[in-house]
């Protein structure tokens, strides 16, 4: 069965296949949705989407069967905050489009325009299991920290040509110690003008035109906030002290904005105030080195203890090219003591739910998008690797940059005798 | 008269110059090689046995059920079946893991202390292009809460070294993972010093983006001949003198060209951060020009390319499995990198350089391992283990101390929670010298270094 599959992955290298009618038959799936978890069940393709999940799948007779062999097979994952299609090498600033430094572009940049869907790191993070990712601007602060927007998210899709899936999915801003220094200095600072700035974007919002300072802003800039004012894009906020999460939260409340805290490295101390507020987190598990003073309270256990007051978590992977270390992510939380399955939510449906994009991926569900991935075991696991990886139906190439390099050069080390590599 | 003043007054100074020869040279003027001595000594310990672990000794053998003893803070015995002697604290092993503790071989805690400040980069003295004569322990703050955080990981043995922006960074210092309020109170007794050299890009992008020498990786080249030359010279002239008996004035001493002329002694070991295969060739060329070794590369994500020229000159290599792709020579990592060098018979290290992953090398070893095997390379946990620990010890110049569980060694072991390459892993307790220092059910084991003292969320184990 293992082989048969092998052969079958074999088969996909040279390109994506092209979507058709297939069976993923005697899988151990977990939906992520309704159907929960299906210890022997089918997953239908047909075309891009899922046709049907469940334990007793008829298999229409020109469907091309695979057999996980008992395997897991689980949603695509989803990283949130990365810079897949928008960078190629973080150094070279030709090869780096997540950040930029114009006047009078904060709130205006959209990480969504400008996407390669041919971007080195992306079949790389793609074989750690990725199959959606939430592309974040990042600040340009070669000239100091004075922009106070980064710019607007937008949902991709690690399959080509067309990448980019929904722009506008969060508009990204850092708060209190980052915050602060945009701000010439203090917290409160930042506030006073968040707060001046959201006047001046209802005025224009209504077709006025905005009173007085906009503090750097541009008309675009302004703009590009109407629909956060209007509650139609969320603000996504990096935050980590407790105070300044609770300060966060009330800020939220008073303009009627919908929250996602990002970072969050205090956030355990104030769950349940988080959790009253029905505001999401976004974080990387693994940091719980007391990097800043706003971050002295850090731990491996932010997660287990959010998910336990109910607050909904999504996981970071560990940053532009270190994306496919999402899932250890995900483990590293399980090992102190998060529930598998919310860590497995919180790569999968909860990321999904926060950046609505829900009614597309997430889960493996009737009418969504067939985004999945046959693990050879545990998907969370360094011991696990991803055995086969599907985007809207399409079988994806098993290969990276990294794999053909390794081919290229193993012959040499396993058959040293063997004539031939390179450069010969 | 005046011809027998003229005999006294010789006779007076040839008494005074043969005085002088006598006269010890001041100190402070011949090298001292122990300037600031290890005061570490291991904790009390009790008679402890491990009993019916999974034992992945570090030498590569394998004992799916074993026991360990550990006597006067060192291995008394490793194997199946063996009896606890009484008077032991036996510790039921059944269903967790034992191996020898993690030594990370690439390390900058201490020196880039947490939290971040404006002053916590103790670790680059990027002034000029080289400083050889800094010596990273003279950075290291004790108190830096990531010490127990790699305690927590299992890591009781690291390498710090100074930074990469110089082409000559400084002396690296081995520590043993102890609780202390001095640096001499954490150096591993006998450790042999580090030279830390580093190619490529960063000292490019240190200076030549300050129209500063070296600007590209030729002026790089000239950069480290030249001082070679200058310690070769300087440790000539100093062998001329202690040849001569150590009569008349010693050569001025110059503490930058003593760390190379150390070098060239063999007495200390060449740690060279370099990813590119070409570049890490003409390193050896170097090396062979002026009469040195190299110990290890470091990162060497390109080490894969040439891992039989590495194996056959002996040559560690420090690496990761994952890090990649954040300038333009770490483009061609591999996650197979490790496993590739091992195949080949090389000396394959695992380390972190990251504080966040020096608190789970064992994972990074279990991904190393994984991919390898994906590929086809046959690789046991017996042999893996031994990344992130026998070949570490090997490359830092301790591994007749530590590094793996063998009979008279030091009793460095961590206890995990299950399979150490697995994510789900935790170290339940970790022993330095057969003394527990960290313990996941004892709170007292996690006491927040004194700077985190009374700050918010110290109860968290970690």
């Amino acid at each position: 069965m293992i082989r048969g599959l092998a052969l079958a992955a074999l088969a996909f290298v040279a390109a994506p296949a092209a979507a058709e009618t297939v069976a993923i038959v005697n899988a151990h799936i977990f939906t992520m949705g309704p159907a929960g978890e299906i210890a022997r069940g089918t997953i239908l393709i047909r075309d891009d989407r899922i046709a049907a999940v469940g334990p007793d799948v008829a298999v229409p007779a020109d469907a091309r069967k695979i057999d996980a062999g008992g395997r897991i097979v689980t949603p695509g994952l989803i990283a949130t905050g990365t810079g897949l299609g928008a960078l190629e090498v973080r150094s070279v600033e030709a090869a780096n489009d997540r950040a930029a430094r114009m006047p009078g572009i904060s709130a205006a940049f959209d990480v969504g325009d400008g996407l390669d869907p041919d971007a080195l790191p992306i079949p790389i993070a793609r074989l750690g299991g990725i199959t959606r990712a939430i592309d974040t601007p990042l600040y340009d602060d070669r000239g100091g920290p004075d922009q106070l927007f980064a710019g607007q998210a937008a949902a991709v899709t690690l399959a080509g040509p067309d990448m980019l899936m929904r722009r506008g999915v969060a508009m990204v801003l850092e708060a209190g110690e980052g915050g602060a220094a945009r701000a010439g200095g203090a917290r409160g600072a930042e506030i006073a003008a968040l707060r001046a700035i959201l006047d001046a974007v209802r005025a224009i919002g209504h077709g006025g035109a905005a009173p007085g300072d906009s503090f750097g802003l541009s008309h675009a800039d302004l703009q590009a906030l109407v629909p956060v004012v209007d509650g139609r894009m969320p603000l996504m906020v990096t935050v980590h002290r407790a105070s300044d999460i609770k300060e966060m939260l009330a800020f939220a409340e008073e303009q009627h904005l919908r929250l996602i805290l990002e970072g969050a490295s205090e956030a355990w101390r104030v769950a349940d105030a988080i959790a009253r507020a029905r505001v999401p987190v976004v974080l990387i598990p693994v940091r719980n080195i007391p990097a800043s003073f706003a971050q002295l309270g850090a731990t491996l256990e932010n997660a287990r203890r959010l998910q336990a007051a109910g607050v909904t978590v999504a996981f970071e992977g560990n940053g532009n090219t270190r994306e496919r270390e999402l899932r250890y992510n995900a483990g590293n939380a399980v090992a102190v003591g998060l529930p598998w399955r919310d860590g497995l939510a919180a790569i999968t449906i909860n990321p999904a739910r926060i950046f609505g994009i829900a009614d597309r991926v997430g889960s493996l569900e009737p009418g969504k998008d067939a985004d999945l991935v046959i693990w050879s075991g545990d998907p969370l696991d360094t011991l696990g690797r991803a055995d086969a990886i599907f985007i809207r139906g399409r079988a994806q190439p098993m290969v990276s940059r990294q794999t053909l390099l390794r081919d290229r050069y193993l012959p040499l080390i396993l058959h040293p005798q063997a004539q031939g590599g390179p450069t010969k | 008269m005046r011809w027998a003043l003229g005999f006294a007054a010789a006779l007076a100074s040839a008494l005074a110059s043969a005085l002088a020869a006598a006269q010890p040279v001041p100190r402070g003027l011949v090298a001292d090689p122990d300037p600031f001595p290890s005061t570490y000594s291991p904790a009390p310990s009790v008679p402890t046995a491990i009993v019916g672990a999974h034992i992945l000794t570090g030498t590569g053998a394998d004992i799916p059920e074993g026991t360990i003893l550990m006597r006067g803070g060192r291995i008394e015995a490793v194997g199946a079946g063996l009896a606890v002697p009484a008077g032991y604290r036996a510790i039921d092993g059944h269903g967790r893991w034992v191996t020898p503790g993690i030594i990370d071989a690439h390390s900058h805690i201490g020196a880039e202390a947490a939290p971040t400040t404006s002053v916590s980069d103790q670790a680059n003295e990027d002034t000029s292009p080289n400083t050889a004569e800094v010596w990273v322990e003279h950075s290291i703050w004790p108190q830096d809460p990531q010490f127990r955080l790699a305690r927590a990981g299992g890591v009781t043995t690291l390498m710090i070294l100074p930074g990469s922006d110089n082409l000559f960074g400084g002396r690296t210092i081995t520590l043993r993972n102890v609780p202390a309020t001095t640096v001499q109170a954490m150096k591993f007794p006998g450790a042999p010093y580090g030279l830390k050299m580093a190619c490529g890009e960063n000292p490019i992008q240190t200076y030549g983006s300050h129209g500063r020498a070296p600007a590209t990786r030729m002026a790089e080249v000239a950069g480290y001949r030249r001082a070679w030359i200058a310690a070769a010279e300087y440790r000539r002239r100093w062998q001329k003198w202690r040849g001569g008996g150590e009569r008349g004035d010693p050569p001025a001493r110059d503490l930058q060209l003593e760390t190379l002329a150390g070098v060239l002694d063999g007495k200390i070991l060449v740690h060279n951060h370099c990813y590119r295969s070409d570049e890490m060739a003409v390193m050896i060329d170097i090396a062979n020009e002026f009469g040195f070794r190299i110990t290890a590369f470091h990162h060497a994500l390109e080490a894969y390319k040439i891992a039989p020229l590495l194996a056959r000159e002996g040559i560690c290599v420090a690496t990761w499995a994952s890090s990649w792709g954040s300038k333009m020579e770490a483009l061609d990592a591999v996650e197979e990198n490790a496993a590739m060098i091992d195949a080949a018979g090389g000396c394959a290290v695992i380390k972190s350089d990251d504080p966040i992953l020096g608190q789970r090398l064992n994972q990074e070893a279990g991904i190393a391992m994984t991919a390898g095997r994906r590929a086809g390379i046959d690789i046991s946990e017996g042999r893996a283990i031994r990344w992130i620990t026998l070949n570490a010890a090997h490359m830092l110049g301790i591994d007749r101390e530590t590094g793996s569980l063998e009979p008279g060694k030091r009793a460095d072991v961590a206890l995990w929670s299950a399979d150490p390459f697995s994510v789900y892993a935790l170290a339940d307790t970790v022993w330095l010298d057969g003394a527990p220092i960290w313990d996941r059910r004892d709170p007292s084991d996690r006491q927040p270094s004194d700077f985190l003292l009374g700050e918010p969320g110290q109860e968290q184990a970690r």
